[in-house]
């Protein structure tokens, strides 16, 4: 399909051939041609964020619960910048987005126009790919490339910067075309390097899935064959922060997340394992802790799509490049014709260790009648929740880990989380673009109340839209994760770590038009929680907790995986001056 | 024209063979990248050197297929082997890069830098630099009484000696190109 139109007209045709139906932005001058097109039209909806990072994160929200990319929208100079911290958020934790910008005319381009910044110069180093469209043929067909790039191989953001001249400009539209890029990395793995892997599956006495957001990105299938390779070879499995729900919490052979607070068994498991799969995860500082240490006897084998991870932090002896949906699904054909062998009474043995390992229960705490304690407020929130069509996101700090480790993910997508930036602010416009995609589900966004400040704004959006969406906050007054590292590092001198003048969170939410509780009562806790699941529209819930809580176990930087710290563990020299360099 | 017919990932030598040998002596790689030659590529592979903390020694771009709109990136690199793994991976990661070759690797290239140099200088000193410039194969593309421009072509070692043995000669200024550089046979 060829037809004439404007640039404007385009960028709306081309969103609708690609199937978009929401659109997260703010307008500006440099892209009112675009908005003028949208105004016309009804197939492609558009949410009004109240900053641009925040319509960054809702996309960023929107695409990691569909499995589609999402779609933003600003414009030029200041709306551009402030997109900055979304893209590279998504750059990080490979999520697929297609940002639009506007720009100031091509002729007026490097005169320091009224908001003109260099776009694709500050975004290049944090978007998979961008590109500056200076001819309105080649407007439809860059669109199309973009949603190409962004959702094929790693996915990751890209950005079209599109003056506004090539908006008002007409020219011919083309129809998306995905064998007309050049951009298709391989997905199929080496079937020698699969034939390698499947034989020490089948010698392995120790073996650990190590698997990560890799298999999410991948797809709902990733999931689902892992699930297979696992119960079928009954091998114990972990995740990262990102990879949680690929695997269901509730398995057999799950051992909970793994990292620098992630559970005892997990990483001790890592570290003693003969045999590590590591599928679609990179081997994260989070992961390895001291790297010279690191799960120092294993044969470790390593799936991944993007041949820069691996070999980048941790050697693999049996390097696979590919899709994890690809290359598990040859992986189970070759395992199974070869009989499905295990080395079973080897690996009983290993799941009796991991079971002592287990007892050690490194995640329980005592409540007592006072002070609500995060944990228990995430295990409550769990339990009444876990039953609901439920979606959560994070924002970034203590709360984020106790979330983790706290509440029970049984199907991917279900968990949005900024990773590999730690991005605070994230989670509530995340939240907000997860319940544009899933209207009736329960979405709540874990929060702290330092992180959810950075983007409240988006209270606004939350209530203009009628977004039911739930945010939980662990009010610590503190900086929390940060109050720890002092603790722990800078013997106990919180400087500048505290939440001073915050807001009576229950009349913000009335001043948004939106719902507010607040709870400090552990015995008022589940009425309370009830209460927000139950109201019908935007909810601030201001959970008062406990101050001073540390969130355990904890693999202090520098340290190796079998020196983790238990929470009934001292902790004031933790963290020796080699280790206090590292974040 | 490209002298690059390998595609990403099909090739045993290619960038996407995984399984290097750790260790941490540095060595110097001369690795050719074909790009698509479109607006800011070069920025792109610049960018990913100074923000990933890698080493450039020399760096030398042209178009080297009009029709297909393809340039050439030459870079000489050194780094750990690991290192330079991670440059190879990272540089296939850039959606207009096509191709990466490690011409180190490969197999023995062939490998050229032009330079001009101005000396200037009388009598002896000026006799001397002719005499040496006749030695090294270097022309003289322009001249005064009191100064000559040299052209000379080479390896980057063999640039250097002449640029060492020109500097007490009068040596004033110098061009260089950066290398380029082709796997020999076919
Ligand atoms: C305060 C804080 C504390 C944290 N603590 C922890 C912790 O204790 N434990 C923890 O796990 N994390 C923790 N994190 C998160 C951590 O920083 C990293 O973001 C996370 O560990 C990375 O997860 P990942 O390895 O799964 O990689 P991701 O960032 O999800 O990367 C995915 C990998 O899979 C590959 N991939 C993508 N698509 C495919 C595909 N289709 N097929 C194959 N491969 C593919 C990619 O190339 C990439 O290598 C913490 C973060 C914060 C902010
Ligand atoms: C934008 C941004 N600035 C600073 C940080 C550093 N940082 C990490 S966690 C944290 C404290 C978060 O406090 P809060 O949101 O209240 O969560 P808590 O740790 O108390 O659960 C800070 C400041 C960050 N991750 N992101």
């Amino acid at each position: 399909m060829k037809r004439e139109m404007t640039g404007a007209e385009m960028v709306v045709q081309a969103l609708k051939d690609q199937g978009v139906d929401t659109v997260f932005g703010y307008p500006g001058g440099a892209v009112l041609p675009i908005y003028d097109a949208i105004f016309q039209q009804n197939d492609v909806r558009h949410i009004l964020a109240r900053h641009e990072q925040g319509a960054v994160h809702a996309a960023e929200g929107y695409a990691r619960s569909t499995g589609k990319p999402g779609v933003v929208l600003v414009t030029s100079g200041p709306g551009a910048t402030n997109a900055v911290t979304g893209l590279t958020d998504a750059l990080l934790d490979s999520i697929p987005l297609v940002v639009l910008t506007g720009q100031v005319p091509t002729f007026m381009i490097g005169s320091d126009a009224f908001q003109e910044a260099d776009t694709v110069g500050i975004t290049r180093p944090c978007t998979k790919h961008n590109w500056l469209i200076k001819d309105t043929n080649d407007l439809a067909r860059t669109i199309h490339e973009g949603f190409h790039v962004a959702t094929t191989g790693r996915p990751g953001p890209v950005l079209i910067d599109i003056p506004k001249d090539v908006q008002f400009a007409t020219g011919t539209y083309v129809a998306p075309k995905p064998s007309a890029s050049r951009y298709h990395p391989p997905v199929k793995g080496d079937i020698n390097a699969i034939t390698e892997l499947v034989a020490a599956l089948e010698t392995a006495k120790r073996p650990v899935f190590y698997t990560g957001g890799g298999v999410i990105n991948s797809g709902p299938a990733a999931s689902q064959l892992l699930r297979e390779l696992v119960d079928g070879t009954g091998f114990p499995i972990t995740s990262t922060l990102m990879g949680l729900g690929a695997y269901p919490a509730s398995g057999k052979n799950w051992l909970g997340m793994l990292g620098m607070h992630g559970l005892y068994e997990a990483n001790l498991a890592m570290h003693d394992c003969d045999l590590m799969i590591c599928i679609g995860a990179r081997f994260d500082d989070r992961i390895t802790g001291l790297i010279s240490a690191f799960s120092p006897n294993s044969i470790k084998a390593h799936i991944d799509i993007d041949p820069s991870s691996i070999n980048k932090v941790i050697k693999a002896d049996i390097p696979i490049v590919g899709d994890v949906g690809h290359v598990l699904e040859d992986t189970l054909k070759i395992w199974k014709a070869r009989g499905r062998k295990t080395n079973a009474a080897a690996v009983g043995k290993w799941q009796a260790q991991i079971s002592d390992w287990r007892k050690v229960n490194c995640l329980a705490y005592t409540q007592d009648k006072t002070t609500i304690r995060p944990q228990h407020a995430l295990s409550r929130l769990q339990e009444l929740t876990k039953d609901h069509d439920r979606y959560i996101c994070t924002e970034v700090g203590q709360h984020q880990m106790w979330a983790a480790q706290y509440l029970g993910f049984e199907a991917p997508n279900r968990f949005m989380t900024s990773g590999g930036l730690g991005t605070m602010g994230y989670g509530f416009p995340a939240s907000i673009g997860v319940q544009m995609a899933h209207p009736e589900a329960l979405v709540i966004n874990v929060a702290g109340e330092a992180s959810w400040l950075m983007n409240m704004q988006e209270l606004g959006t939350a209530s203009q839209y009628r977004l039911p969406v739930k945010q939980f906050i662990l009010n610590n007054e503190r900086l929390g994760m940060v109050r720890q590292w002092q603790e722990l590092l800078h013997g106990s001198r919180y400087s500048h770590s505290w939440s001073e003048a915050l807001p009576d969170f229950v009349k913000l939410a009335e001043a948004f038009g939106a719902k507010g509780i607040i709870c400090s009562d552990p015995a008022d806790l589940d009425d309370a929680i009830m209460e927000m699941i139950n109201h019908d529209g935007p909810v601030v819930f201001d959970c008062l907790v406990e101050k001073h809580e540390n969130c355990m176990p904890m693999i202090p930087s520098g340290k190796p995986h079998n020196e983790m710290l238990l929470a009934t563990d001292e902790t004031s020299s933790a963290i020796q001056s080699g280790g206090a360099v590292l974040v | 024209m490209s002298a690059l017919n390998l595609k990403k990932g099909a090739s045993k030598h290619s960038a996407y063979n995984l399984r290097p040998t750790f260790s941490d002596v540095d060595e110097r790689h001369t690795l050719a990248i074909l790009v698509e030659n479109e607006p800011g590529v070069l920025a792109r592979v610049i960018g990913l050197f100074s923000g990933r903390g890698y080493n450039i020694e020399s760096l030398t771009v042209a178009e080297v297929d009009h029709t297909g709109h393809l340039s050439r990136i030459t870079i000489v690199t050194t780094g750990t082997p690991q290192v330079i793994e991670q440059i190879k991976a990272q540089l296939g990661r850039i959606v207009p890069v096509y191709e990466v070759h490690d011409l180190t690797v490969e197999g023995t290239s062939v490998e050229r830098e032009l330079a001009i140099l101005k000396v200037v200088g009388t009598g002896e000193k000026r006799v001397e630099a002719l005499r040496l410039a006749d030695i090294f194969r270097a022309n003289v593309v322009d001249s005064t009484l009191e100064s000559f421009v040299f052209e000379i072509t080479g390896v980057p070692d063999k640039i250097d000696a002449f640029g060492d043995l020109m500097r007490p000669l009068g040596l004033t200024e110098v061009a260089r190109t950066g290398v380029a550089a082709l796997l020999r046979g076919n």
